[in-house]
């Protein structure tokens, strides 16, 4: 009896436990666990050894070396930076010239991209051909070589320093770059930014209203123009009513070169312009096929409804196209963020270049790529968090 | 620069990954059957790859010493090009034996970076170079001027303490190739070009019309150049010290590759001990090779006056005097401690 009663016991752990070894969802656990336990191990493996290694290898480690001078100078910077700033601040003006570029490269590349997307569906044959080729121009090519056709083509092709050409608002262009007249705010300035800001906030509320209006009376207001006279007129009269705070320092010519006023150099030039233009490419692409993927019927119901072409794009085409359009430009705009660091071609000093900088004076090989990884990775996550936010407003809202 | 990334990234993965670089190199390199040495991707009487696609330069030739000395064979040697901005992970990593590339001993490189030096192939000190229509007659003139300059080097440290402590302007153009930097310089958009006197030399010839531009009298700082090793590996480094050693003592005792059989035999005791002639030496088994280390690098690379006549003398593009490198017994400062 005894026997029996505990054969039967056995045989019915046995059982309970076979049915949890094939219970799918203590299986998927028991995977999950043992996946990341593996995880947590591989990492503790490697940043153990790595320790090892520098230790080994005698070289110094962690993220100190941040507050030391970098000693040496950097041509591109919207800080104030000197050889004896820190290399923490180096790398801030790193962090700055990427975006600068990469924020002026998304804007102009999505507005080329979107003008040639629309031109390739051109009923015209000459301006689809030349959306076409401007596409399969840059489309094919990689990025480093129109940076290079750029950077080159720039200095090559603008005159020397002393024979710079002379542009209308006392610039000047040539192959060390585009040199502006730099503005000097006296007092009062900002309250030209205030006139700015109330301009916007005021027109947000005109759209608004303007919105309600038509859809309960039907009637059209001109909330762009109004925008506009807002935006850039409130600003106007208050620079006018304060006597005009702004005078400016022209630049002249110098010993080797204009001195004074603002400039922009050939590296910064070449640099956002082949990121411009070989992104828009990838955009112009998008944009057509997000129009194409609009149903046809959708236009024809337009068109029966009796509103103009125009007011058809606008109001019915380019809503619906942007559902589809908005993903893929997000993958764009981090391309073109990740592209920026090849700057180092053409001599502009980005996070990439300064970093690399300061890797080779320091050393500090482990800690500078995790600072590339960790910003790289920021910058991306907002502009993924932007995009996904922008989508989610454009997307299909319900009345 | 992709490249770069890649071997920043390599280089921090190996760290993680792999256990560190072997402290014995030797072993490695036997072991592999090649010393594999970083060097400069173009710099004519340093490391350049000539018509042939065969490397040439001084640097190289210290390469090839290194393999002599070893393999008994000096085309055992490979070469890895890599910008001033690569070479210190490439070491760091192992994926290098020992950089012999133009690279200035300092105090950071020899402590917080990890390496080791102890010879110098080439003394040096940096310069600039200017188009001579600029008519500019010195350094101290340069106020508002851009400077082309490479980045991951000493030079764009000293130009900044330069043109800090004259109190001058300048506007620094940083690039990462050398050749980058020069067709900048080259092609007007900037007004000086600065690096090692030597690079200065070596680049000049590069360009399109290399009489219209002249170096400046000023050298700002010294360029003590010379082989680096990662920390750690004593024999190693001795091995590769005493290459450098061996060549400018065969210059001092008069040993060339031409004389070298006779010497063996006919020379004085310093003569035999260091070619390996003399009854019972162990001088060179115990460094970690054979006997006739000193004798093949002599006579499969040369002395140190006839790879440096070969490489960037007078009778080269280049015409370099010997000047701070000539031997400590005609003025100069190549001085090597006795083999014995
Ligand atoms: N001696 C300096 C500068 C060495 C250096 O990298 N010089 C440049 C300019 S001459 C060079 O060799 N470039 C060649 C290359 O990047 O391939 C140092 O060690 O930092």
């Amino acid at each position: 009896m005894a026997g029996m009663a505990l054969n039967s016991e056995t045989s019915d752990t046995r059982k309970r436990a076979s049915s949890l070894i094939n219970d799918p969802k203590v299986r998927g656990i028991f995977y999950q666990v043992l996946t990341l336990a593996l995880l947590v191990l591989f990492v503790w493996t490697v940043t153990q050894n790595t320790i090892n290694n520098l230790q080994k290898a005698n070289i110094a480690s962690g993220f100190g070396f941040l507050q030391g001078r970098a000693g040496f100078d950097i041509g591109q910077s919207l800080i104030a930076y000197t050889s004896d700033s820190t290399y923490g601040r180096a790398l801030l003006v790193g962090i700055l010239n990427t975006l600068q570029v990469a924020v002026l490269g998304i804007i102009t590349a999505s507005i080329i991209g979107f003008i040639v997307g629309i031109a390739r569906l051109s009923q015209n044959w000459l301006i689809a051909k030349l959306a076409q080729v401007y596409v399969e121009f840059f489309r094919n090519i990689p990025p480093l070589l129109v940076i290079l056709f750029w950077y080159k083509g720039v200095i090559a092709v603008l005159p020397q320093a002393r024979e710079s050409l002379n542009l209308p608002f006392q610039s000047y262009l040539n192959n060390r770059g585009l040199f502006v007249p730099k503005p000097i705010f006296g007092d009062g300035v900002w309250a030209i930014a205030v006139a700015f800001l109330i301009g916007i906030v005021a027109t947000v509320f005109v759209a608004r209203w303007a919105k309600k209006r038509q859809r309960l009376t039907g009637k059209p207001f001109h909330t762009v123009w109004t925008g506009l006279a807002l935006i850039i007129g409130l600003p106007i009269l208050t620079f006018m009513a304060l006597g005009a705070p702004i005078t400016f320092d022209f630049p002249v010519a110098g010993r080797f070169n204009l001195t004074g006023g603002s400039v922009l150099g050939p590296e910064f030039i070449s640099l956002y312009l082949a990121l411009s233009f070989y992104t828009a490419s990838f955009i112009a692409e998008i944009v057509r096929s997000g129009i194409k993927a609009v149903p046809k019927g959708q236009t024809e119901a337009a068109n029966a409804l009796g509103l103009r072409s125009n007011a058809i794009t606008r109001l019915i085409i380019l809503p619906q196209a942007l559902r589809i359009i908005i993903p893929p430009l997000t993958s764009q705009y981090l391309n073109l963020t990740k592209n920026s660091s090849l700057a180092v071609a053409c001599g502009f000093a980005d996070i990439y270049a300064i970093g690399g900088t300061m890797l080779n004076q320091t050393g500090q090989a482990v800690e500078i790529v995790a600072l590339f990884l960790v910003i790289y990775l920021s910058i991306s996550i907002t502009t993924a968090i932007f995009m996904n936010w922008f989508n989610a407003k454009m997307a299909l809202v319900e009345r | 620069m992709k490249k770069t990334i890649l071997s920043a990234a390599i280089g921090a993965a190996a760290l993680g990954l792999a256990s560190a670089a072997s402290a014995a190199t030797l072993d490695d390199v036997k072991a592999k059957g090649v010393v594999t040495c970083g060097v400069s991707a173009g710099i004519p009487g340093f490391s350049n790859p000539d018509d042939k696609g065969e490397w040439t330069g001084i640097d190289v030739d210290y390469c090839r010493g290194i393999a002599a000395a070893v393999f008994g064979d000096p085309t055992k040697a490979k070469f890895v090009a890599l910008s001033s901005k690569d070479r210190f992970p490439a070491l760091q990593s192992g994926e290098v034996d020992v950089l012999t590339r133009n690279t200035t001993w300092t105090i950071s490189r020899d402590t917080s970076l990890g390496f080791n030096f102890r010879t110098v192939n080439y003394y040096d000190g940096q310069g600039f170079i200017v188009k001579k229509s600029l008519n500019v007659k010195s350094a101290l003139e340069l106020s508002g001027a851009a400077v082309c300059v490479q980045t991951g080097t000493t030079t764009e440290l000293n130009l900044a303490d330069y043109f800090k402590s004259n109190n001058l302007q300048y506007n620094p153009v940083v690039f990462e190739k050398e050749a980058d930097a020069t067709t900048a310089y080259d092609s007007g958009r900037c007004d000086v070009y600065t690096t090692d006197q030597s690079g200065l030399y070596a680049i000049r010839l590069k360009m399109k019309n290399p009489d219209e531009n002249m170096v400046l009298p000023e050298v700002i700082s010294k360029e003590p150049l010379g082989p680096a090793v990662r920390q750690g590996d004593d024999k190693w480094f001795d091995i590769v010290s005493w290459v450098h050693y061996a060549m400018v003592n065969a210059e001092e005792l008069g040993i060339t590759s031409k004389n070298v059989d006779e010497m063996k035999t006919s020379g004085g005791p310093d003569v035999k001990r260091m070619l390996g002639s003399e009854e019972g030496s162990k001088i060179g088994t115990d460094l970690g090779l054979t006997n006739d280390w000193a004798y093949n690098i002599v006579k499969l690379v040369g002395n140190y006056g006839e790879v440096f006549d070969r490489t960037v003398g007078p009778n080269t593009p280049l015409k370099i005097e010997r000047g701070l490198n000539a031997l400590w017994t005609k003025g100069g400062l190549q001085y090597a401690p006795p083999i014995r």
